[in-house]
C-alpha cells in the first residue's frame, strides 16, 4: 500500500521534497492503522461484554444505541475520559504518566508489520513474524514501569508478576510460532498468507498433527502473554485489588486497556496468518469466481477487500476465544502459572517443534492431502495468463473446466523473496518441488 | 535532504539525549526507561542500516529481555521506593574528565576517517536476507563474501562462515544460565544479620511471591 | 517493498552516535556506584559497538568496507553475549545484596584485607 500511495504522490527519490512524501504518506498509514485498530478495540470491548453476559445468563448491554448495545463502547469511552485523573501523592509523577502510552505504543505498533491481505500491509519486512513478536513483548516494559511509578504495593506486586509472567511465556509463544516458520520456510506474514491458499487443509493448522498442537499452545501462552484470565495475576482482583493498574483512572487507565484489547488482536491476528490460513477463506470462493489480482486491478482489491473481511473474522474469532477462555475457566495461583509454562507449554512446543521437524522432512506433502510444499496452489481461473503455462498440461488431463493446479512457475513469480532466498539455500533439495498435481474442483 | 538523512538524524537525536539522560539521572528505574528509548533508537538504526533483523534481534533480546532483566534487577534490590544514587561531585569531575579526554580521542579518529570525496552515490541494494544470516551461522556463506572468493563455488567459503562462534555462544549461554540461576538461588536462612529480608522470606514461606510480598510490604513500610 | 535509491549517510555520522554512547557508557560506569547503574552503562558501551559493526557492514552507509553478513553477524553475537552478561551480573548484584543489604559497590571491600 505504501508503494501505490508512494507512487501517486510522485515519491520521486531525486526531487528534493521527497522525504515530505514520505513522511505524509507514513503519517497517512499511521493514522489508518491507528483508526482500523482503535475500532477494533471498541469493537472487542463491545463484544467482551456481551460474551460475558451470555456465559454468566444474562444479557450483556442492551441500552446504549438500540437493542443490542452497539454504542456501548462510545459511552464507555466518554465516561472514561470525563473521569478524574489522579496522580497518586507518594508516585513518581514522569514515569507514572509515561507507563500507559509505553504499554500502549508497542501494542499499537505491531500493526505496522500486520498485513491484512495479500500485500495490505503498512510495512513490508522479510522478518514479519520476527518484528511482531519482539515488538509485543515491549509492552511488559509500560507495564512494570507503571506498576512501579504508581508507588503501591499492590501495583508492584502486579508488575512483578506480570513481568516474571510475560518473560516466561514468551519462550513457548516464540517456539510455537516458529514452527509455521519453519514449515514455510521465511518468516514474510505475507508469503506465509499466501502459502495456505486454496482449501481449507492447506491452512498449517491441518498441515500435521503438531502444528494442531502448536497452534493450542500458541493460544495458550498467547493468553497469558496478553495477562487475560485465567493467567491475569498482574491484575488478580481477589488478592491484589487491581495489580497494576491500582492507581490508575480516566485516559491513562483506558489506555493500559486498550493495550490489553490491542494486544489480544495482534496475537490472534499473528495465529491467523501462521495458522489459520490468512485471508484465504477455507473455500478458495474468490479464486473460483475470479476476484485474484490476475484478473485485473478492481477485482484484485475486491479480492482483497473481501481477504481482509475474511482475516478480521478469523482474529475476531481468536479474540472470542479468549475471552471465552476468560469467562470460563478459574484463575490460576502466580506458582501455577509458571509451572504452566515451564512444566507443561514448553516441553510440549519442543516436542511439537521436533515433531514437526520430523514430519516436514519425512511426509513433505503435509497431512493426508497435502499439496508439494515449496509450491503454491493456484486456482487457475480461465482468465490468468500467468498460469496457463503451467495449467495447460493438468487442463489436458481432467478436461478443462476449473482446475486448482499447484503450478511451480506462478510460485517463482509471485511476490515473495523469499523463494529466490530458499531456492538459493538449497532448502528444497528434498522436496518435490515439480510435481504438478491436477484436481477438479468448482 | 532526504528521508533517510531525516530518519537519520530522528533516531540519533532520541538515541543520544536518552543516553545523556540516563547518566544525568540519578534515579535508577528513570535510567532504565532512558536506556529503553535508547537502545529502542539504537534498533532503529539499525533498521536504517538496512540490518532488518538485527534490529528484532535487538527489540527482543536487549529491549524486551535485557532491560526487563534489569527492572527486576532493581525491585528485588530496594529497600526503600524510588531509589536514589548519590554521586558525589569529585565522581562527577572524575566522570566527566574521563568523558572528556575520550570523546575527545574519539572524535578526532573519527574526524580522520577517510570521507568520500565526492557526493556519496545512490543505493538501491536490497538488505541482507535473515537466511543468509541463517545459513552463514550454520557454517554456509551464500553471499559473495570477499572479492577474493568470487570465482570459487560455495563450498570454498566454508572458511569464513560461522558455525564454530555460534555452537560457543550457545554453550556459553547454557553455562551463565546455570551459573546465574547457581548465584542466585534461595538459601536456607543462617540467621546472620547479613543475610537480609529478601533470603528470610524465601527460605521460610518459599515461592517467588512470598518473597515479593515481603519486600512490597518493607517498601510500603519505609515510604 | 518499494526500494527508493538512497543517499548513502556517511559512516562518520554512525560512528559518532557509538562515540556519544560510548562515552556516556563510560562516565555512567564511573560515576554511578550503583551496581545496576554500572550495568546500565555497560549496555550503553556495547551497544556503541553493535552500531559501529551495524554501520560498517551496511550498504546504505558510504565507506563501509565490512561484507554485509560479517558485521551483522557479530553484531548479533555481541547482543546475545550481553544478554548472557547482563544475568550474570544481575545474579551477582542479588547475591551480593543478599551479602551486604545493598548493592552500592563502594561497600563490597571485604576482601581488601
Amino acid at each position: 500500500m505504501a508503494d501505490w500511495l508512494i507512487r501517486q504522490f510522485g515519491g520521486d527519490a531525486a526531487s528534493p521534497w521527497a522525504w515530505v512524501v514520505y513522511a505524509g504518506v507514513a503519517l497517512f498509514q499511521a493514522v489508518v492503522i491507528l483508526a482500523v485498530v482503535m475500532t477494533i478495540v471498541a469493537f472487542a470491548t463491545w463484544v467482551e461484554r456481551k460474551v460475558a453476559g451470555r456465559i454468566q445468563d444474562r444479557l450483556g448491554p442492551t441500552r446504549v444505541g438500540g437493542r443490542f448495545g452497539w454504542l456501548q463502547p462510545l459511552a464507555d469511552g466518554l465516561k472514561l475520559l470525563c473521569k478524574e485523573d489522579l496522580i497518586p501523592r507518594d508516585a513518581d509523577g514522569f514515569l507514572f504518566r509515561l507507563a500507559p502510552y509505553a504499554a500502549f505504543a508497542p501494542a499499537f505498533a505491531v500493526f505496522l508489520a500486520l498485513p491484512f491481505a495479500d500485500g495490505w500491509v503498512a510495512q513490508h519486512l522479510n522478518i514479519a513474524v520476527f518484528f511482531i513478536l519482539a515488538v509485543a513483548g515491549l509492552e511488559v516494559f509500560g507495564i512494570i514501569l507503571g506498576g512501579y511509578a504508581s508507588g503501591s504495593k499492590w501495583s508492584l506486586l502486579g508488575a512483578m508478576r506480570e513481568g516474571a509472567q510475560v518473560v516466561s511465556y514468551e519462550v513457548p509463544l516464540t517456539f510455537s510460532a516458529v514452527i509455521p516458520v519453519l514449515i514455510a520456510g521465511t518468516m514474510d506474514l505475507t508469503a506465509i498468507g499466501n502459502m495456505q491458499r486454496g482449501w481449507f487443509w492447506n491452512w498449517f493448522l491441518f498441515h500435521d498433527p503438531f502444528t494442531f498442537a502448536a497452534f493450542w499452545i500458541y493460544m495458550t501462552c498467547a493468553t497469558a502473554g496478553t495477562n487475560r484470565a485465567p493467567f491475569d495475576l498482574a491484575e488478580a482482583e481477589s488478592e491484589l485489588v487491581a495489580g497494576f493498574h491500582t492507581e490508575y483512572s480516566g485516559f491513562r487507565w483506558s489506555a493500559f486497556y486498550m493495550g490489553e484489547y490491542a494486544s489480544m488482536t495482534a496475537f490472534s491476528g499473528l495465529a491467523a496468518i501462521l495458522f489459520l490460513g490468512g485471508w484465504n477463506g477455507p473455500i478458495p470462493v474468490l479464486s473460483a469466481v475470479g476476484l485474484t489480482a490476475a484478473s485485473g486491478p478492481l477485482a484484485g482489491f475486491l479480492g482483497n477487500l473481501l481477504g481482509s473481511v475474511n482475516f478480521l473474522a478469523k482474529c475476531l474469532a481468536g479474540v472470542v476465544f479468549m475471552m471465552w477462555l476468560r469467562w470460563t475457566l478459574p484463575r490460576l495461583r502466580i506458582d501455577q502459572v509458571i509451572a504452566m509454562c515451564w512444566k507443561y507449554c514448553f516441553p510440549l512446543v519442543c516436542a511439537a517443534f521436533v515433531g514437526a521437524v520430523l514430519w516436514t522432512y519425512f511426509f513433505p506433502g503435509g497431512l493426508i492431502f497435502g499439496r508439494p510444499l515449496g509450491t503454491v496452489p493456484e486456482v487457475a481461473s480461465p482468465s490468468a495468463p500467468r498460469v496457463a503455462a503451467a495449467g495447460a498440461a493438468n487442463r489436458a488431463g481432467n478436461g478443462g473446466g476449473r482446475t486448482i493446479a499447484s503450478a511451480p512457475q506462478a510460485a517463482g513469480e509471485g511476490r515473495g523473496s523469499y523463494r529466490a532466498g530458499s531456492a538459493a539455500l538449497g532448502a528444497e533439495g528434498s522436496r518435490p518441488k515439480s510435481v504438478p498435481e491436477g484436481r477438479s474442483g468448482g | 535532504m532526504d528521508w533517510n538523512w531525516v530518519f537519520f538524524i530522528i533516531l540519533a537525536a532520541i538515541t543520544v539525549t536518552s543516553a545523556v539522560a540516563a547518566v544525568i539521572t540519578s534515579h535508577i528505574v528513570r535510567m532504565a526507561f532512558y536506556l529503553v528509548v535508547c537502545l529502542g533508537g539504537v534498533a532503529g538504526l539499525f533498521f536504517l542500516a538496512g540490518a532488518y533483523f538485527l534490529g528484532a534481534v535487538q527489540l527482543m533480546v536487549y529491549v524486551g529481555g535485557t532491560v526487563v532483566l534489569i527492572a527486576f534487577g532493581v525491585m528485588l534490590t530496594a529497600r526503600t521506593p524510588f531509589v536514589r544514587m548519590q554521586t558525589t561531585p569529585d565522581q562527577w569531575l572524575l566522570g566527566l574528565a574521563t568523558a572528556a579526554t575520550l570523546s575527545a580521542v574519539l572524535v578526532q579518529a573519527n574526524l580522520r576517517f577517510p570521507r568520500p570525496a565526492d557526493p556519496p552515490p545512490a543505493v538501491t541494494e536490497p538488505a541482507v536476507s535473515p537466511g543468509g544470516l541463517g545459513t552463514a551461522l550454520l557454517g554456509l556463506r551464500i553471499d559473495a563474501a570477499s572479492p577474493a572468493e568470487e570465482g570459487t563455488d560455495g563450498a570454498a567459503s566454508l572458511g569464513l562462515a560461522y558455525l564454530l562462534p555460534f555452537e560457543l555462544v550457545s554453550v556459553h549461554l547454557l553455562t551463565v544460565l546455570i551459573g546465574a540461576a547457581y548465584l542466585a538461588r534461595p538459601r536456607r536462612p543462617t540467621g546472620t544479620e547479613s543475610e537480609g529480608r529478601r533470603e528470610a522470606a524465601w527460605g521460610q514461606s518459599g515461592g517467588p511471591d512470598a518473597a515479593l510480598a515481603a519486600l512490597a510490604a518493607a517498601q510500603d513500610g519505609g515510604s | 517493498m518499494i526500494d527508493p535509491p538512497l543517499t548513502q549517510i556517511p559512516l562518520a555520522a554512525y560512528l559518532l552516535v557509538g562515540v556519544v554512547l560510548f562515552v556516556t557508557g563510560i562516565t555512567c560506569m564511573i560515576a554511578k556506584r550503583n551496581l545496576i547503574g554500572i550495568l546500565i552503562g555497560i549496555e550503553l558501551v556495547l551497544n556503541a559497538g553493535t552500531i559501529n559493526l551495524a554501520a560498517m557492514s551496511s550498504p546504505f552507509v558510504a565507506g563501509s568496507s565490512l561484507p554485509p553478513l560479517d558485521g551483522q553477524i557479530f553484531a548479533l553475537f555481541v547482543i546475545l553475549l550481553a544478554a548472557a552478561e547482563a544475568a550474570a551480573a544481575l545474579a551477582i548484584a542479588l547475591t551480593f545484596y543478599g551479602g551486604y543489604a545493598t548493592i552500592d559497590v563502594d561497600h563490597g571491600d571485604r576482601l581488601k584485607g
